[in-house]
């Protein structure tokens, strides 16, 4: 990875974006970095658009300001496409991560419309999260598409730290740590 | 050894809270200081900490008890944010006036109206003139460092006032970054034993703490607290130099950054000095002689020493997060601008609000105020010495 990557994550309220941020800087922190992790607060309400931010970095990050130029812009939830202007600013070279059973190539007219050119990439968070753990949550999918796009950490090191991270995030239910772990595994191979 | 962390602001409070294990924490919830007293309230809960845990029906009722915690001879703390801050207005002045060596931390937010939980910093100047210790905070590790130095400065025989510690909401308090820990034993050991001269439970020394005061005294009394607040500078410093052996972080006034040689000087508190410095760094490597002022002691205000620091600049911009409405400078301008008149530096002077009620705090907006000053050293006159920063058309 480059010295300084900036992220920018695009859900709804209820939908983890901001967690998902979190989880992100903390795997990027046992990778040895600079990280920061931060939501963009409002009136929050469930279904409302929200947006968090990451810096990781292999240098101390003394900036406080939103991100408006990302690297990565992660989409949580597609119909925000429609509403919210998410491919703005990212940044020559970089990529949109989207949460679409759709292909890359089957929304690319879309973004082009909205007059992005860069690079696609999409990831069925939903379907992976059904498979997995019998319920709609996109994070632990998203999280590992974004690990392998962006390229933050190897995959071995991403999925120890991460098994590690449930055990000790889930110890009271342990039944759902090896689901989540799969979907890691699933979404790594499956994020195009 | 220090301990490699990932904590937000808030975490980073609670953090040094649990370490320093006072004997009393009281606290009314607040968005964005909420989450100190929920933290705490679990190490308590957990019994990690012995200290007694207070849920209070208010803010009010929150600085009372640590006030009545302080006066019996506890070492008592509260956190707060906003309007919680303005609710414990009327008690602030009686514990700076009891001198009651108490902690606060301060979320800065925004005060209503319109209402709105982001970041300014309103509430911290709404307290200024009450007699307290005011000490601002970069980041999470400063916010954490400036709270493990809080008691040892406020507790000092020549100082005993209480002390804010202010990080910027959200930004800050809900922002996780790296931070470097000390170790549970060495925190403790710095900050050591509270054991006051005088206090209420002592029966062997009966006394009365803020009694009323006629006339032939109040101005006593405010004058006593105005040399403890002038004493606390030199406290502040001796803290920092025993917190720089622990720790290896330096601090005091205020941060000089590339200010050697500058021509354009910033002048600046809290989380935005750091999006501040990159502005800073940017110009430098353009050959602009940019300079940037940090602001951590901002009650007592250290004047001369500003002024110092500024005296060979050609233009000073001073940075306000909070509307004063004497629509001439902010508090922080009035400060400084005090400071270089007194000492007779006549140094062009611009004064700038910004970032009211979380408006976002960007390099590219800091530069624009850099471009001001060169373009008011270039034309030799500053115009409207009194503007608003990223305001829309």
């Amino acid at each position: 990875m480059k010295d300084l990557i900036e992220i920018r994550w695009h859900g709804r309220g209820g939908q983890g974006a901001k967690t998902a941020a979190l989880l992100l800087a903390d795997v990027a922190f046992n990778n040895g970095l600079y990280v920061q992790g931060f939501p963009e607060y409002g009136p929050e309400r469930m279904g409302a658009p929200i947006t968090a931010y990451n810096r990781l970095s292999r240098n101390p990050i003394r900036v406080h300001s939103n991100i408006y130029e990302p690297d990565y812009v992660v989409v949580v939830d597609e119909s925000l496409i429609e509403s919210v202007d998410v491919t703005a600013g990212i940044k020559e070279g970089g990529a949109i991560i989207i949460n679409s059973h759709k292909s890359s190539n089957e929304l690319k007219p879309l973004l082009e419309e909205k007059g992005y050119h860069g690079h696609i990439y999409t990831i069925d968070a939903r379907k992976i999260s059904i498979e997995t753990l019998g319920k709609y949550f996109p994070n632990s999918p998203m999280l590992a598409a974004v690990v392998k796009v962006t390229g933050v950490m190897e995959e071995k090191a991403f999925l120890e730290d991460m098994r590690k991270s449930y055990a000790h995030k889930f110890a009271s239910k342990p039944s759902v740590i090896d689901g989540n772990m799969k979907a890691l595994e699933i979404a790594l191979k499956e994020v195009h | 050894m220090s301990i490699r962390e990932r904590l937000s602001g808030n975490e980073a409070i609670a953090t040094a809270m649990r370490q320093i294990n006072p004997d009393v924490v009281a606290a009314f919830p607040i968005t964005p200081s909420t989450e100190i007293p929920q933290y705490f309230s679990s190490y308590v809960a957990n019994g990690k900490v012995d200290s007694v845990f207070v849920p209070v029906e208010s803010e009010h009722s929150a600085m009372s008890a640590t006030i009545g915690a302080s006066a019996a001879g506890a070492r008592a703390m509260t956190a707060t944010s906003s309007c919680g801050l303005a609710y414990m207005w009327e008690m602030l002045y009686v514990a700076a006036s009891d001198r009651l060596p108490l902690a606060l931390a301060l979320v800065n937010r925004a005060l209503s109206g319109p209402i709105n939980i982001n970041c300014d910093h309103s509430d911290a100047m709404g307290a200024r003139d009450a007699g307290w210790i005011q000490l601002f905070s970069e980041n999470n590790q400063e916010a954490y460092d400036n709270m493990v130095m809080a008691f040892r400065i406020s507790e000092h025989p020549d100082v005993r006032l209480p002390i804010m510690v202010c990080q910027d909401g959200f930004i800050i308090s809900h922002g996780v970054e790296n931070i470097e820990l000390l170790e549970d034993d060495v925190v403790k050991n710095f900050v050591g034993e509270y054991r006051p001269e005088h206090y209420l439970l002592n029966a062997s020394e009966p006394l009365a703490i803020g009694p009323y005061a006629n006339p032939p005294y109040v101005m006593e009394a405010k004058r006593a607290n105005l040399q403890a607040l002038e004493n606390s500078k030199k406290v502040m410093l001796d803290v920092a130099a025993d917190f720089e052996r622990i720790s290896g972080r330096k601090y005091s006034f205020f941060e000089s950054y590339r200010m050697e040689d500058a021509d354009y000087a910033m002048v600046i508190m809290g989380s935005a000095a750091g999006t501040g410095k990159d502005a800073v760094d940017a110009l430098r490597s353009m050959g602009i002689r940019a300079g940037l002022i940090k602001v951590r002691m901002f009650r007592p205000f250290p004047a001369s020493q500003i002024a110092e620091a500024l005296k060979n600049v050609k233009v000073v911009a001073c940075m306000d997060r909070t509307e004063s409405f004497n629509t001439v400078t902010g508090p922080l301008g009035a400060d400084v601008r005090c400071a270089l008149y007194d000492a007779g530096i006549h140094a062009k002077f611009v004064n700038y609000v910004y970032g009211l009620g979380g408006r976002d705090v960007t390099v590219a907006s800091l530069t624009s105020v850099y471009e001001d000053m060169m373009k008011i050293a270039a034309d030799g006159t500053v115009g409207q010495t009194y503007r608003y920063l990223s305001l829309k058309g």
